[in-house]
């Protein structure tokens, strides 16, 4: 289990919630493309064999064979790296997967820069806006091992396809495994504050609640929201947010073209216009490193989340 | 082949195609040509072979078939009609906005439609999924696929033909409805997928290599296939783009326009015909 404080990569949450959902219901069905270890799908490839199907590094055949085994009433988890699951399958998972709204779990692990040394080839900074276009969709990105756990459960539950992107790295545990309830759809107001709201996924959420504490060090009373869902997404809360703070900083392990802050800023333009400033991977590729470094080159930080903070109340204030 | 069954599934795969024609005639777009050379293999299929039930498009135990050459979907709606999932009149309303019959086939829309395609490709891949979901639930049910042989240049469907062998899956039989022309030409031209078998076999499969407008070859085929254990089949069946409408017949051009409304007339006249000399020979 997962604790509070704790480190843990959500892709181990995955592993383990797999093996959970395959005690509990025979219809699920796992495949890998020759990744099972480092996405975890090896753990459900050992309590399950008969359920399991490597597909070899042929991702677009692996989503297609998902596709039929789904529309024979199966649900499948197909797993890869981010980049090849969104990327090189796209149109398998556009065609035969959200068109067809067959219940199939693109679950992607090692997204984002925090890959690390592996450089910009496997860094997938595109993946949740590839998905995002594509209707029938859902887009979950949790932000740590508890969420993840709970998400997988809800994903397992609903019906049509899904993406889930999973990190490669441990991230702290943030949610109380006892108490916290995940809603597909559903944001979740961490902190309440009056003059800025933070909205973050996946590993941003942490540093969401980092720079919260440091602009309430300055006297500035900062919202944190964690946008699991990405789509659909939660209009209410940020409706609520831009009426109610007047100000938004979006943080996101992604491009800032097509992922959580897009998607924020075009609800924010659509019903209360109050500023938005996006901080993410500023439409650049990665490169290799380690996790400080790049997290710092590429200004993903809670002293990058304060300082956007800050310009979004000066822009409010006109 | 009984003579009586000859001459039924002979009928039948012209009155495919002339639903074929009627759909793309009305629809003012579509593709005749690749959907009249799989007429036959159609007819055979859902007269002769498929265990479904019209009455219970979605039976858990029936065979499954997937168009993996989806644009050849005037082919199998004209099968599906003729088999009693829908009425005939609803051919005319192929392509239009209201109508059930999209331009590539919808597993939402049309009644025993078992998946969408129309994206070249995939088919096998979902035909695997199938195949494997037959194995899980130890149901007997087989899979049935057609692609075409342009369609073979798509590697995925490597991908597919490596997956299918490594996984035995022997409940699966592809038929490679190789009418030798694609939209830019000859296939051997353009890229040449050839020789279909050869690498067929040599990526695990049980092959054999018909003409594709033959019954008897046919039947043999299938029939030959269903023994197969331990692995997937494909029949790749020798077949000329157009089959049937004369003026069709081997032309590129005919992949993906619709006949107006003097070809069409000549068309139906000449598919008409030959339905009425079956009859009365029979």
């Amino acid at each position: 289990m997962a604790e509070i404080g704790m480190k843990k990569e959500t892709r181990v949450a995955y592993g383990e919630t797999l093996v959970e959902l395959g005690a509990k219901n025979e219809k699920i069905v796992v495949m890998d493309a020759d990744l099972s270890g480092s996405t975890k799908t090896g753990m459900f490839k050992k309590a399950y064999p008969d359920r399991f199907y490597n597909a070899g590094i042929a991702e677009g055949n692996m989503v297609g064979v998902a596709a039929g085994l789904a529309a024979s009433g199966y649900t499948v988890f197909v797993s890869s790296f981010a980049m090849f699951a969104s990327g090189r399958a796209f149109e398998q998972i556009r065609n035969t997967v959200a068109y067809p709204k067959l219940n199939v779990k693109v679950c992607a692990s090692h997204a984002g820069i925090t890959v690390g040394p592996d450089g910009a080839t496997h860094q997938c900074l595109e993946d949740i806006g590839i998905m995002r276009t594509i209707p029938h969709m859902t887009i979950i990105n949790p932000a740590d091992a508890v969420e993840a756990r709970l998400a997988l459960i809800a994903a397992a539950e609903h019906d049509g396809p899904v993406y889930m992107r999973f990190g490669r790295s441990a991230v702290p545990v943030v949610f109380d495994a006892d108490t916290y309830q995940f809603e597909i759809g559903k944001g979740v107001e961490l902190r309440m504050g009056s003059d800025v709201t933070i909205i973050a996924s996946g590993i941003t959420v942490e540093m969401a609640l980092k720079a919260a504490d440091m602009l309430a060090a300055e006297g500035i009373s900062a919202r944190v929201v964690n946008m699991a869902t990405i789509k659909p997404i939660d209009r209410d809360i940020i409706v609520k947010a831009a009426k109610e703070t007047g100000a938004i900083v979006t943080a996101e392990e992604h491009n800032i073209i097509g992922g959580l802050g897009s998607a924020v800023a075009e609800v924010v333009c659509e019903t209360v216009p109050v500023p938005v400033r996006r901080v993410g991977v500023k439409d650049k590729f990665g490169r290799s490193g380690n996790i400080p470094e790049l997290l710092s080159h590429y200004k993903l930080t809670p002293e990058e989340i304060v300082l956007q903070a800050k310009a979004a109340i000066e822009q409010k204030k006109g | 082949m009984e003579t009586s069954k000859k001459i039924m599934l002979t009928k039948i795969a012209d009155e495919i195609r002339l639903g074929i024609l009627e759909g793309t005639y009305n629809a003012g777009s579509g593709h005749p040509g690749g959907s009249l050379s799989c007429a036959d293999i159609m007819a055979y299929l859902y007269f002769a072979e498929l265990n479904v039930n019209p009455d219970d498009p979605k039976n858990d135990d029936r065979d499954r078939f997937v168009l993996s050459k989806g644009h050849a979907a005037p082919a199998l709606y004209a099968a599906l009609a003729l088999r009693g999932f829908f009425p005939r009149e609803d051919l005319k309303t192929l392509r239009q906005i209201d109508s059930h019959l999209q331009g590539h086939p919808d597993m939402n829309k049309t009644p025993g439609v078992d998946i969408s395609t129309g994206s070249l490709g995939i088919g096998v891949s979902n035909a695997c999924g199938m195949a494997i979901a037959a194995k899980l639930q130890n149901k007997s049910y087989r899979v049935y696929a057609i692609t075409g042989d342009g369609e073979l240049q798509e590697g995925q469907i490597w991908e597919s033909a490596m997956f299918a062998s490594h996984y035995g899956l022997d409940n699966l039989i592809v038929f490679a409805d190789a009418n030798k022309l694609q939209i830019d030409g000859r296939t051997t031209d353009v890229l040449s997928p050839e020789p279909i078998d050869k690498r067929f076999e040599a990526f695990g499969w049980n092959v054999t290599r018909i003409n594709g407008h033959d019954f008897d070859q046919i039947e043999a085929a299938v029939d030959a296939a269903k023994q197969v254990k331990g692995k997937p089949s494909v029949i790749v069946c020798d077949t000329v783009k157009g089959k049937g409408v004369s003026f069709m017949e081997d032309k590129a051009g005919w992949h993906g326009v619709a006949p107006k409304e003097d070809e069409y007339k000549a068309a139906v006249a000449e598919v008409t015909a030959r339905i009425e000399k079956i009859v009365q020979e029979a």
